[in-house]
């Protein structure tokens, strides 16, 4: 597998390391442990297309978002993850 | 030397000028240039190369490819004894040594094939039915039993002495076979001016055009393909791989190819590997793998002498070998007959021409009558012979009458497999062809396509026109605009349709897959039984799981089943298959990372300097720390560690901490990033001070501990744990990038920049003074407990100084650039040698942290909370941070948590061993009065007695009170007394002088 650095380029799945989901957003302090047990634990099983964080290591040390198909491992969209789980300031 | 019995007089694509000697099982024998072990084996006359897997049947060779599921032999000799290679892709050369296997005492008088005679008891499930009972003698009777008569080859004993390698490649169109229509592909999208690479699992280019001759372009073949070959090479951008095949596919693009480099070779030249794994990175692929006959299954299908028709074929014509005087011919296809023409102009007898169907055309008839043999309407039935080969070959008749055929040969076709392997390893299934009763492939992997035979089309023409389309739509695909050139043509004859015969009934066993010894009633037992799934017949019967991936054996016995059950072939299921599509060596996958090359090795700055003093070094990921320094006339580790941990503490040692994991913190945001990801505050903390720091997991868990100091108002130095320096790097980023990409903050690693050392104990103000420039002030006001500068070096050289201390000494840590390391080290050990210094390892540091009851790595296990390791006032309740709503769960702030205590035994002789369980007293060790155990232990030179740490359920609570401390593994049982953590020390006066 291959994964197209928006920074590196086209690089082999070698240099990435996989954490996975990247829609979940860290949850302020206020929104209790609720909210932190969710974001930390769970995770839905997608079969199609998901939205994964990836992590450049062996490259440009950026974490990526990348869209992939769980099924077909098609990769649709590779972009960086700036703010991908950043808490949403006034939305608690 | 043999006398080459079976070699034609002329003909062949071998080298007759270049005659090489060989070996089988210790016989000298003689081949050519351009032979395969299997074709020279031949050619001497030999049919029986081996004994079969289960029933150790005598068995001969029933192909002439990469199929071949019986010719396995042991290749070479001592570190290079290579088991079950196949002789029919071995490469002859001069002085190869090859062996059967799988019998003893030999090959013709084989102990183990009493196991026909009890061939009852081996049959489909024999495991799980026949070793039932009583299960303990599994272990000690059943399983060495069996495997030692089931094993094939024996593997070498001894490493292997050559070496081997990976590689990259990227085209734009990967074409996989060097036949007709991997030839034609590659020509075709080679002119468009497309970045080709064509590989062939053979040495020479052709494929089939080897052995079947004919007419392309108004040329011989062979004519033909040297010419297309010769196009090719001129092409600049055309890459040519012999003695490779496509192995796999993979996402993106990536193929897999194994490169036999040299094992054509006794040893491989110098400087090069015996193979080479590529990885292929292919943005099209054409897949001209070719097909694979299928032999049928009648009683006595594996009696040496019984070859494939294309096999039998190939020997007589492209290696000039005869496996048989007198032939006979089994067949359901017009292709089988090719196999009589070629007999028939090497001067071989045929002796009759079995045809399962009715209709035999004109030209065929005429062939029969010319040669003056018999074509029989019907179906062998039943082969009689054994180890000499075949006796007598019997024949049921269409209208039910019998014959019987004198020939010591018998070639068989059943009927071509589209060789589709590649292009089902991303799971799409091969679709049913009825008229040419075969799975051809659907739904390959993107970017890939079959053609020609693997894709179901056979005939030559068809197989040109084909490869060229392939060729030209990939290159088109991908924008190459220029001409792909004409395609070359070829005339097929007209065929009478295949007419399908998979099993022929009768007395005796009929083999479907030769490997493993999977019969016809096999499969007939497994639907009974119910197992009648693909997936279940597979596992089953072990059908198609030998080496040989089913290669010749899968879709016939996919057939025997539907037939079985009453259902057609496609209802019965698909057979796909998983890469790789031959078998790889260990050797090839490992590459260059064996023995030390496993992984990198990284070396402190003051190795090569340790080194010279006979340090002992440990492996710490993948550093090489020294441990010890051994001195002459210590009996042991302990002797040198005590020795090095009492000079610490009563003058000054130094030890390379150089692993640590180190990261510059830059920014304006700097500190407010730094309370976010540790549990404790460094926004607040003054420039020129450090501070320790702990990290958590975002579950709540401890992470990572470390010291970070405040270089300047926007920078930091943050050191890691030497084992997570590359995790918390990963880690911080995340935060950094992911988290909170509104902090104005970035992040160095620094870890090899930086050369450090720390200097511990009384003496330490005295050596720096000597190091350090005068105007330098060390003393405790000038430079207090958790201070930190830069400092000059006597000399010039700027160094950062940090007063913080893992020993519990007055120390201090200095680094200097990494490339100033060794130089500092020799000044420390000059400049200190009036004050007694020594250099101490890793042992010796963990002594003292243990005696100073600082967790490490044993405390920081994943499974421990900052109030667990006594760390919990750390937690600041002021802001938000990386763990902190987690690790107030009730549970991680249970008051029975397992926390941090001391330990030592009572008696103060007893060795402490990590590992060992803490029981109350008077209880039964069970894990219900289990409450915790020994992390770390050391023998304590201060206290002249074992000490540990340990976690222990309330363990606060229990100071002074003695515990059974329960060893199972090591069978000790002993009593211990549960302690403050710090034994050293406790007030911390030293370090803070």
């Amino acid at each position: 597998m291959r994964i197209a650095c928006p920074y590196c380029g086209p690089r082999e799945n070698g240099e990435f390391s996989y954490l996975g989901d990247a829609t979940p957003v860290r949850p302020s302090l206020e929104q209790g442990v609720d909210a932190m047990l969710d974001y930390v634990f769970l995770r839905d099983n997608v079969a199609g297309e998901m939205q994964e964080l990836w992590y450049h290591g062996g490259g440009c040390r950026a974490w990526l978002k990348v869209t992939r198909n769980t099924l077909t491992h098609e990769i649709s969209a590779v972009e960086a993850a700036r703010g991908a789980g950043a808490a949403k300031v006034g939305k608690r | 030397m043999s006398s080459q019995s079976h070699r034609l007089a002329s003909g062949g694509l071998i080298d007759r000028s270049t005659p090489m000697n060989f070996t089988f099982d210790g016989k000298p024998m003689t081949g050519y240039a351009g032979d395969t072990l299997a074709s020279a084996l031949v050619a001497n006359g030999v049919r029986l190369v081996g004994r079969s897997f289960k029933y150790h049947r005598p068995r001969g060779i029933l192909t002439a490819g990469s199929e071949e599921p019986n010719a396995l032999v042991e290749l070479r000799s001592g570190a290079r004894r290579e088991p079950n290679t196949k002789a029919t892709t071995a490469e002859l050369y001069d002085g190869l040594e090859a062996a059967s296997q799988n019998r003893w005492p030999s090959l013709r008088h084989d102990f183990l094939s009493v196991n026909q005679l009890a061939s009852p008891i081996f049959v489909a499930g024999f495991y799980y039915k026949t070793f039932m009972w009583p299960a303990a003698l599994w272990e000690k009777l059943y399983e060495p039993l069996i495997r030692r008569a089931a094993g094939l080859g024996r593997a070498a004993e001894a490493p292997d002495p050559d070496s081997y390698e990976k590689a990259w490649a990227h085209c734009d169109v990967l074409v996989a076979g060097g036949g007709p229509t991997g030839l034609a592909a590659a020509l075709a999208a080679g002119r468009t001016g497309a970045r080709v690479i064509l590989c062939d699992e053979g040495t020479q280019f052709g494929g089939r055009l080897l052995s079947d001759g004919g007419e392309i372009d108004s040329m011989p073949s062979g004519e033909w393909a040297a010419k297309a070959l010769a196009e090719l090479e001129a092409l600049p951008n055309v890459r040519i791989m012999a003695r490779t095949t496509v192995t796999g596919v993979y996402d993106g693009g990536v193929h897999s190819a194994l490169e036999r480099v040299s094992d054509h070779l006794p040893v491989p030249p110098a400087h090069t590997p015996r193979q080479r794994l590529w990885r292929i990175v292919a943005r099209r692929s054409v897949v001209a793998a070719g097909a694979i006959e299928r032999p049928i299954v009648f009683p006595g299908n594996d009696v040496p002498g019984v070859m494939t028709a294309s096999a039998m074929r190939t020997y007589i014509s492209r290696y000039a070998a005869t496996p048989a005087r007198r032939i006979a011919l089994f067949t359901n296809n017009d292709d089988g007959w090719k196999t009589v023409e070629a007999a028939l102009a090497a001067g071989l007898a045929v002796a009759a021409v079995v045809d399962s169907r009715a209709e035999i055309s004109a030209a065929q008839r005429e062939t029969a009558r010319g040669a003056g043999f018999a074509i029989l309407n019907g179906a062998v039935d039943r082969v009689d012979g054994g180890k000499d080969g075949i006796g007598s070959i019997s024949v049921a008749l269409a209208g039910g009458a019998r014959a019987t055929v004198e020939a010591d040969g018998l070639a068989v076709s059943g009927g071509w497999n589209p060789a589709l392997a590649l292009t089902s390893y991303h799971r799409g299934r091969p679709k049913w062809r009825n008229d040419i009763a075969a799975f051809v492939p659907d739904s390959p992997p993107p970017g890939m396509h079959a053609a020609g035979a693997a894709n179901g089309s056979f005939g030559l023409a068809a197989c040109l026109a084909d490869g060229h389309a392939a060729g030209a739509s990939a290159a088109s695909d991908l924008g190459f605009s220029k001409s792909a050139g004409k395609a070359s043509s070829a005339a097929d004859a007209p065929e009478t349709p295949l007419s399908p015969v998979w099993h022929v009934a009768g007395k005796g066993k009929a083999f479907v897959d030769y490997q493993n010894d999977v019969t016809a009633s096999d499969i007939e037992l497994s639907a009974r039984e119910g197992f009648q799934s693909v997936e279940h017949l597979k596992r089953y019967t072990t059908l198609g799981m030998a080496t040989d991936q089913g290669k010749t054996s899968n879709v016939s016995g996919l057939a025997i089943m539907a037939a079985v059950t009453g259902r057609s072939i496609p209802e019965t299921g698909t057979t796909i298959y998983r890469p790789p599509y031959v078998p790889t060596s260990m050797g090839a996958l490992a590459g260059t990372n064996r023995g030390e090359h496993f992984h990198a090795t990284r070396l402190t700055p003051s190795h090569h300097w340790a080194e010279e003093q006979g340090a002992v070094f440990v492996d710490t990921g993948l550093w090489k720390r020294a441990q010890w320094y051994p001195r002459a006339g210590e009996k042991d580790w302990l002797e040198s560690v005590t020795r090095e941990v009492r000079t610490v503490r009563s003058g000054v040692g130094f030890c390379d901490v150089s692993t640590l994991g180190k990261i510059d913190v830059h920014g304006p945001d700097a500190g407010a990033f730094l309370d976010r990801v540790y549990i404790n505050t460094f926004s607040t903390l003054a420039v020129g001070k450090a501070r320790y720091g702990l990290m958590l997991r975002e579950d709540g868990m401890v992470y990572d501990d470390g010291t970070t100091s405040r270089l300047a108002e926007d920078h930091y130095f943050l050191t890691t744990t030497t084992a997570k320096a590359g995790p918390v790097m990963q880690h911080l980023e995340f935060c950094r990038q992911v988290l909170f990409p509104e902090l104005d903050v970035q992040l160095t690693s620094v870890s090899d920049q930086w050369a450090q050392f720390s200097i511990a104990g009384p003496k330490v103000r005295d050596l720096l003074r000597e190091i350090v420039d005068p105007e330098e002030d060390l003393s405790n006001e000038g430079f207090p407990f958790m201070g930190v500068r830069e400092v000059a070096l006597r000399g010039g050289i700027r160094a950062r100084l940090f007063r913080i201390s893992f020993s519990g000494e007055m120390a201090f840590e200095i680094s200097v650039p990494a490339r100033f390391g060794d130089a500092l080290v020799r000044n420390l050990m000059r400049a200190g040698e009036p004050f007694g210094i020594i250099p101490y390892g890793t042992e010796a540091l963990g002594v003292m942290r243990v005696e100073k009851g600082h967790v490490a790595g044993p405390e920081l296990n994943g499974t421990t909370t900052a109030g667990d390791l006594g760390l919990g006032k750390m937690m600041s309740s002021k802001k938000d941070y990386i763990g902190r709503t987690m690790a107030g769960r009730d549970a991680l702030t249970a008051p029975d948590r397992q926390v941090v205590v001391g330990i030592r035994p009572t008696d103060k002789a007893r060795r402490l061993r990590s590992g060992a369980h803490l029981i109350p007293m008077g209880e039964m060790p069970e894990p219900s009065t289990d409450h915790g155990y020994v992390t770390s232990v050391c023998f304590s030179p201060m206290l002249d007695q074992w000490i540990g740490l340990g976690l222990l359920a309330r363990g606060r609570d229990r100071i002074g009170e003695v515990m059974r401390a329960h060893d199972p593994l090591r069978g000790e049982d002993y009593d211990v007394e549960i302690c403050n953590p710090v034994f050293y020390d406790p007030e911390g006066g030293r370090q803070r002088g």
